[in-house]
């Protein structure tokens, strides 16, 4: 079965073009998805839900760099999630803390500025974390789990950031 | 460049044979049904010239009166002619709360899963049935105007409809006969129709406010391909919704002047309501509305409505639209500046101060230039026309989401998310489970769709049972359950247990909506009191069925049955057709089905074989197109 780099037609490897990316998911979903199939048998139906249910999370795996990460790993039978891998260090720990003290704040104060302010700062340290990934993936598959970690509690962070402002806002 | 197409000897298309399909709108207020005729997408008409039927069904002893005529009568005969059914879809009655005001007599009904059906003198009505009967008078006018039966027809939904809603469009669907190609939500179908017309590329959104359902969607644009980002919206906000306020509103006013005011009769608040919707429609050309009329008691309104009171008492409304956009636009990951166009549906858009707050939002002035009334089906029909297969070479891709996130009920009456909002469809996520007795064979699985943390927050979609798990020890058994929403938007669950690879029945028990025997016995009762006309009528459906099913397979076998069959597969699929061509002249039904689900299973490997056929020619044909770069 081909892994889901191979079934978008990329590289397997952490650097991808988010174009290439998308412009091969629209022309694979373009074959398989159920709307070509709308008269087809039920057989083939299901075929095709199957396939573009896999076409649609491969995409949605390789196009957030965390999960691209984590799936990387996975396909070297490192998992991620497993809680014998390395656990998160205390400096990353303590910004954390940081930034759900900064949310409390701000939902104390109703201070959206100062939310939409910590989003931008934690998708900056999101950033950062990722343009390192491609050396540290290559070079030392142990560290590259704490970065993943690192990048999943942050997507944590922004969606709660988002939702808090959202609550905010009603 | 666009490549050639080119047939293989023996491959070329049969010849062209156009499928009558149709886009239907099944609104609040008014439906609409279009077709492609020629290649331009038209609303079709009944035999008055009316583009839109009113979505108001009247019963009587025996008969069943819907739009025009029915609309009419809504303030002689309020109980038993239903006006907007589809806020009722997929609904219980605790879900209705301002049900004091609207002149139903509302009956809890248990034996329909928590549905609310009505009462009327031909019986109780469940709101499918109603909408039912809307679906039947359009493919009726629609088999009129093209002169055929139809083939099917892509029914839209608002994209905020949750599963119960979607479901319950569906069989109202089947009640009437229709072979859905595809639910299709509205604000994805409005943007087919003005971006095709437009050539539109980019990000647009859609602000559709339609009578009783608020829906905001945000799309790519791009070659085609219909990609939403995001959607979010409102399933019981609409322009009934300003109506209501203006009757609220006329009714202080009345009080205020007469002390011995008495509570409205149905007749009554459903004149008043009427009145409440010319006054809003008045205004969005003038500056004032007068609204006069005589009530039952011989009470006499007279009341003058300004734009300015108009807006200030519905202000609210307006504002309760921009949270969802906002929302939307904040899942996108997108700010005001990355929209290129914001497009209008849906009649209440025509409201000046909805017009001028959704330009003050986006900082841009709303597209205007397509009917807000007819769009959708418009878009509709495109669809259905690509879905039946007439058009080729220059097809379009459709990617739409889940609008609501998917989740189970854990311990202590959290909510566990599966499926996240704004996933692109179709989607799967499987999830593990255990069993925490020794020899425990069954466990229930409780679905609630929502973003809420707690279960009491969300709507709960069904509860699943499972039962034939093998007896293990506590915590020995893996099930496996995979959770699959389809391109409808609807939730199929299948669990299998992992050691044994047993496949776990599932029951499903709809929250809000009809169970399988229930849709099963409408449909037996519309086939006619005889019993001959039942049978007739069903084998007629099983006929039909497996004639679909047979065409299929030529299909796919003249296109590719050389090149992925072997002579005796190809000859073991020839049979099975045999077989069942030989039970379609005759009339067991059940014998009909039995064959047609054996000639199916018989070409599931071919189904597989063509599938990896068709990844592979997307695959080699991204190699040429890399090649030209």
């Amino acid at each position: 079965m081909l892994n889901h780099f191979q079934l978008l037609q990329l590289p397997t490897q952490f650097e991808i073009a988010l174009p290439t990316l998308e412009a091969h998911f629209r022309r694979l979903q373009a074959e398989v998805h159920p709307d070509k199939y709308v008269n087809a048998t039920p057989a083939e139906k299901l075929q095709s839900m199957q396939m573009a249910t896999l076409v649609n999370e491969a995409f949605q795996t390789l196009k957030s760099p965390s999960q691209r990460a984590a799936y990387l790993l996975s396909l070297q039978g490192i998992d991620v999630n497993d809680p014998q891998q390395a656990a998160l260090p205390a400096d990353f720990l303590i910004s954390q803390m940081d930034w759900r003290e900064t949310m409390e704040d701000a939902k104390h104060g109703n201070d959206i500025a100062a939310l939409e302010t910590l989003l931008r700062e934690v998708r900056d340290a999101g950033k950062a974390i990722e343009a390192q990934l491609t050396t540290v993936l290559a070079s030392a598959p142990k560290e590259a789990v704490v970065s993943v970690k690192k990048l999943i509690f942050i997507e944590k962070v922004s969606a709660d950031v988002n939702q808090l402002i959202a609550s905010l806002e009603d | 460049m666009a490549l050639l197409q080119i047939s293989e000897p023996g491959m070329s298309p049969a010849p062209h044979q156009h499928k009558l399909a149709v886009g239907i709108d099944l609104g609040t207020t008014n439906s609409l049904v279009a077709t492609v005729k020629s290649g331009m997408s038209t609303v079709l008409h009944d035999e008055q010239g009316h583009a839109l039927l009113p979505s108001v069904v009247r019963y009587l002893e025996d008969q069943v009166i819907v739009g025009h005529e029915a609309q009419a009568a809504q303030s002689a005969d309020p109980i038993n002619t239903i006006v907007s059914v589809k806020r009722f879809m997929g609904r219980a009655l605790h879900d209705i709360t301002d049900r004091a005001h609207i002149p139903y007599q509302f009956v809890e009904n248990a034996a329909s899963a928590g549905m609310l059906e009505l009462s009327t003198r031909a019986g109780l009505k469940s709101p499918v049935e109603i909408s039912a009967d809307i679906l039947k008078t359009l493919k009726l006018r629609a088999e009129k105007a093209l002169g055929g039966e139809l083939t099917g027809a892509v029914i839209t939904v608002p994209a905020y409809f949750d599963d119960a809603q979607r479901q319950a469009t569906k069989d109202a669907a089947r009640l009437a006969g229709i072979h859905v190609l595809r639910l299709l939500n509205e604000p994805t179908a409005a943007a087919v129709a003005y971006g095709l017309d437009n050539a539109a590329e980019g990000v647009y959104v859609i602000y559709d406010l339609g009578g009783g359902t608020f829906d905001i969607s945000i799309l790519k644009l791009s070659q085609g391909v219909f990609e939403v980002l995001a959607t979010n919206g409102d399933s019981a906000l609409g322009g009934d919704d300003f109506d209501h306020r203006i009757y609220c509103w006329l009714i202080d006013q009345v009080r205020s002047k007469n002390a011995d005011f008495q509570p409205l009769n149905e007749q009554d608040t459903r004149l008043l309501l009427t009145k409440a919707r010319q006054a809003k429609e008045w205004l969005t050309d003038n500056h004032e509305a007068n609204i006069v009329c005589k009530l039952s008691t011989g009470a006499l309104v007279d009341e003058t409505l300004s734009v300015a009171e108009f807006v200030r008492f519905t202000e609210h409304l307006v504002n309760k639209t921009l949270s969802p956009t906002r929302k939307a636009m904040r899942d996108a990951g997108l700010t005001i500046d990355d929209i290129k166009g914001v497009v209008l549906v849906g009649g209440a858009t025509r409201m000046p101060h909805i017009r001028h707050a959704v330009q003050a939002h986006f900082q841009q002035e709303p597209l205007t230039n397509l009917d807000p009334d007819k769009v959708v089906a418009l878009g509709a029909a495109i669809q259905a026309n690509v879905l039946a297969g007439n058009r080729s070479g220059d097809d379009i891709l459709l990617l739409d989401v889940t609008p609501l996130s998917l989740g189970l009920e854990t311990m202590g009456g959290l909510v566990e998310k599966v499926i996240p909002r704004n996933s692109t469809l179709p989607i799967a996520r499987a999830q593990d489970f255990t069993t925490y007795k020794d020899g425990q064979t069954a466990m229930a699985i409780h679905v609630v769709q929502g973003e809420r943390e707690l279960v009491s927050d969300c709507r709960s979609l069904a509860r699943f049972e499972l039962r034939g798990i093998p007896p293990m020890v506590a915590g020995a058994a893996r099930i496996r359950v995979t959770f699959q929403v389809d391109a409808d938007g609807l939730l199929s669950v299948s669990a299998r247990e992992q050691a044994s690879g047993v496949e776990a029945a599932i029951t499903v028990k709809p929250s809000y909506g009809l169970h399988e025997d229930q849709i099963t016995q409408m449909l037996k009762d519309s086939y006619g009191a005889a019993e001959s006309d039942k049978q007739a009528r069903m084998l007629r459906e099983a006929v039909v069925d497996a004639q679909r099913l047979i065409e299929a397979i030529h299909v796919a076998l003249a296109q590719a049955g050389d090149q992925l069959l072997s002579a005796d597969e190809r000859s073991l699929i020839t049979q099975h057709i045999d077989t069942l061509t030989q039970l379609c002249a005759g009339t067991d039904h059940h014998a009909i089905h039995q064959a047609s689900d054996a000639l199916n299973h018989a070409t599931e490997p071919f189904a597989a074989r063509r599938m990896d056929a068709s990844v592979q020619q997307a695959l080699a044909g991204k190699n040429l197109d890399s090649l030209e770069l």
